[in-house]
This record gives C-alpha cells, sequence and structure tokens, in this order.
C-alpha cells in the first residue's frame, strides 16, 4: 500500500480540471492507498465555509484527510475556524515530512 | 548527518508570473533549514529565478523608494536559499536547463547554479529519496 | 476616454510583486490623470475581503518587509475617487456574504455587467 500526498494548487473556479485531483483521491482511496490531499495557493479557496465546494466536500464525506496550507489561507483571510468541514489547517512543512517518508507526491 | 535527506525539485515557472514559484521556494526553505541536500533542476521559465541581472525597483504607487520597497528578487532568494542550506550542512546543486538559458538568453545566473540538462534531473531524481516536479500551466 | 479594467486572476504572482498587476496598474493609470474605474470579478473578488495577513515570508536568511495589501489597496482605489465594481455572484460562490469587506465598493450582478460595460469606452481585460 503506497502513501499518496496530492497537492491542489488550483480551485474550482478558476479551473475545471480540479475534478481530476478530487476523483484520483477517491479511487486512490477505494484501492486502499492511503491518500491525503493538501490544498495550496488558491486551492485553499473551496474550503472557505459556504463556498461552492462540491468535489471537495465529496472528499470529505468519503474520509480522505484534507489539509490546507495556513499560510495560503492567512494570505486569503480564511480564518481557520471558518473552514468546511472535514479541511485541517496545516503548514507547509508538511508537504517536506511527506516527501522524506517516501510518500509518492502529485503537484496539480 | 549519517542519513541526511535529499529531496529533488523540478520547476517550471518564471519568477513573477505565478504563485507556484513562490512556493517553490517555500518548500525549498523549509528543507534548507532542515539541511537536507537539495537538488533543484530548474527547467523552461524557472532558468530565471536564479537570473544574475535582475534589479530592483522604487514602488511609486506605496510612495517607497527602492530601499523601502525591498523589492522581492528572486536571484536574492535562490542565493539565501543556497547559503541557509550549506549553514546547516546541506549540499545545494541547483541546475539551469542549459537549452532553455540559450532560448531565453538567461545566462548570467547567481553564485551556485550551474548549467545542465534533462540528465542531471533523471540523476537527481534517482539519487534522491524523493522528487517533486511542479508544472507550470498555460 | 473612460476606462474600466477588469481584474479576474487572484493571487497571480502578489507575493513577488508585493502587489496585485493589475490593481497596481489601474492605480497608477488614476494617477497620471486616467479617468478608471475597476471591476473585480472572478477569484479577484477575493482581494475585498477583511484580514488578509500575507506576512512573514522567509526565504534563508532574506525576509520580505512589504508583503502584498490587497484590501488597503483596494480601499485605496475607492478613497481615490474610483468606482470598484464587484460581482455578486462570484462573491456569493466562494462563500464570501456576510464577510467583512473593504467599504465602498459597488456590487454588480452578472446579468448587469452589459449595461455597465455600456459606460465605458474602453473595457479592458487584464
Amino acid at each position: 500500500m503506497a502513501n499518496y500526498l496530492l497537492i491542489e494548487s488550483r480551485d474550482p473556479f478558476d479551473s475545471n480540471d480540479t475534478r481530476f485531483l478530487y476523483d484520483l483521491a477517491k479511487q486512490l482511496a477505494q484501492q486502499g492507498e492511503a491518500v491525503t490531499v493538501f490544498l495550496v495557493q488558491n486551492g485553499v479557496l473551496p474550503a472557505r465555509a459556504g463556498a461552492r465546494a462540491d468535489g471537495l466536500s465529496e472528499l470529505a464525506k468519503a474520509g480522505i484527510p484534507i489539509l490546507a496550507d495556513d499560510f495560503s489561507l492567512r494570505e486569503r483571510g480564511i480564518p481557520s475556524d471558518r473552514l468546511m468541514t472535514g479541511v485541517k489547517p496545516a503548514p507547509l512543512d508538511f508537504v517536506i515530512d511527506q516527501l522524506v517518508d517516501g510518500c509518492k507526491a502529485v503537484w496539480h | 548527518m549519517a542519513d541526511r535527506k535529499t529531496l529533488t525539485f523540478a520547476l517550471m515557472d518564471p519568477p513573477y508570473e505565478n504563485a507556484r514559484s513562490t512556493t517553490a521556494l517555500r518548500l525549498i526553505h523549509i528543507a534548507a533549514k532542515r539541511g537536507y541536500d537539495i537538488n533543484v533542476f530548474a527547467y523552461e521559465g524557472s532558468v530565471f529565478l536564479a537570473f544574475a541581472n535582475q534589479k530592483p525597483h522604487p514602488n511609486a504607487m506605496h510612495g517607497r523608494n527602492v530601499e523601502e520597497e525591498n523589492h522581492v528578487l528572486t536571484k536574492e532568494l535562490v542565493s539565501s536559499l543556497i547559503q541557509e542550506t550549506r549553514r546547516n550542512g546541506g549540499k545545494v546543486d541547483w541546475v539551469n536547463c542549459g537549452l532553455c538559458v540559450d532560448e531565453r538568453g538567461a545566462v548570467e545566473a547567481v553564485e551556485g547554479v550551474r548549467r545542465g540538462s534533462p540528465a542531471d534531473f533523471l540523476k537527481m531524481a534517482e539519487g534522491s529519496d524523493n522528487t517533486l516536479v511542479i508544472g507550470t500551466r498555460g | 476616454m473612460k476606462a474600466l479594467n477588469i481584474i479576474e486572476t487572484g493571487y497571480r504572482a502578489t507575493l513577488e510583486e508585493q502587489d496585485d498587476p493589475g490593481v497596481w496598474l489601474s492605480y497608477t493609470l488614476k494617477s497620471a490623470g486616467g479617468d478608471v474605474d475597476v471591476l473585480l470579478r472572478g477569484n479577484a473578488v477575493n482581494y475585498a475581503v477583511e484580514g488578509q495577513d500575507a506576512t512573514g515570508l522567509q526565504y534563508g536568511t532574506w525576509q520580505q518587509t512589504q508583503p502584498p495589501r490587497l484590501a488597503d489597496n483596494i480601499a485605496s482605489m475607492t478613497s481615490k475617487g474610483m468606482a470598484v465594481f464587484i460581482v455578486s455572484e462570484d462573491l456569493q460562490e466562494r462563500g464570501l456574504q456576510g464577510v467583512p469587506l473593504v467599504k465602498g465598493l459597488t456590487s454588480v450582478a452578472r446579468s448587469g455587467l452589459a449595461r455597465l460595460f455600456d459606460h465605458y469606452d474602453q473595457v479592458w481585460h487584464w
């Protein structure tokens, strides 16, 4: 079983390709792989509570851990207590931790 | 350090065009603080990150002179990251893709950056604990 | 000549430029005597959010001392007499209804854009 880190830098408002990463995350999880989704840059925009975030909320419902870069959140004025259910803030260090642990990291 | 980690980053974006270059340098900063060995393969427009001829400017909109503006020059960030890595016991191999340099005329790079090719990236990736590719978008 | 600058992309290189280039250019054109207003749409509507904080970036020993202050820049435009329009549906989609925004903005629905454009000689989408 591999450990996957899927890094989403894009948002569904500006890109219709976020569906690629969201679907990939679900597929990998269904396959039994350990998957974490890490949102960064505008990828954190749909994580604001109340935003249109169908794809992201599907991941949360499927129990896939979703982390959001705490700097990207702060930069965009998204307080950590105003995040969509299932999304937690995390430092960017998490990505480096996962890389040195040997995860398969895919940047989107 | 007996089992010093080695990470490779492949970049594509030029500075001042996208948030990806900023995030890439943030990631490298974390690895540098930890004293990891760091490889960077700068491909396409990212060869300009270390371009030695970048110059600062004032910002009249905000009423700031050159010193006050302290504008980001990515060549300084690259130099700072190379020094930080070395200070913490790590090694940096920052390679600009040669053909990308040639077609863009981005010949002059800061100290610590060398010219190379995709063969270097392959060697880097094969010799690293892990590799992160941050691709660009149209 | 009356121009409407449309700013759509949000946070594209703002940390390195220490400004949003579209916002910066609009303000500078106004300062140079231009008759310029701004429409924020797409992800750029987030620039109107109060409480954005991009401080603290550091690379090695290099520390950023002038992070972008996008909400302040938007507020400066309204203080300078520029009309700043913001697309209401784009705010809603991003969960920004009820979130404190910069004062003095004029909300416009997508259905109202054609009528808005009629008031300008030039419409520039950056």
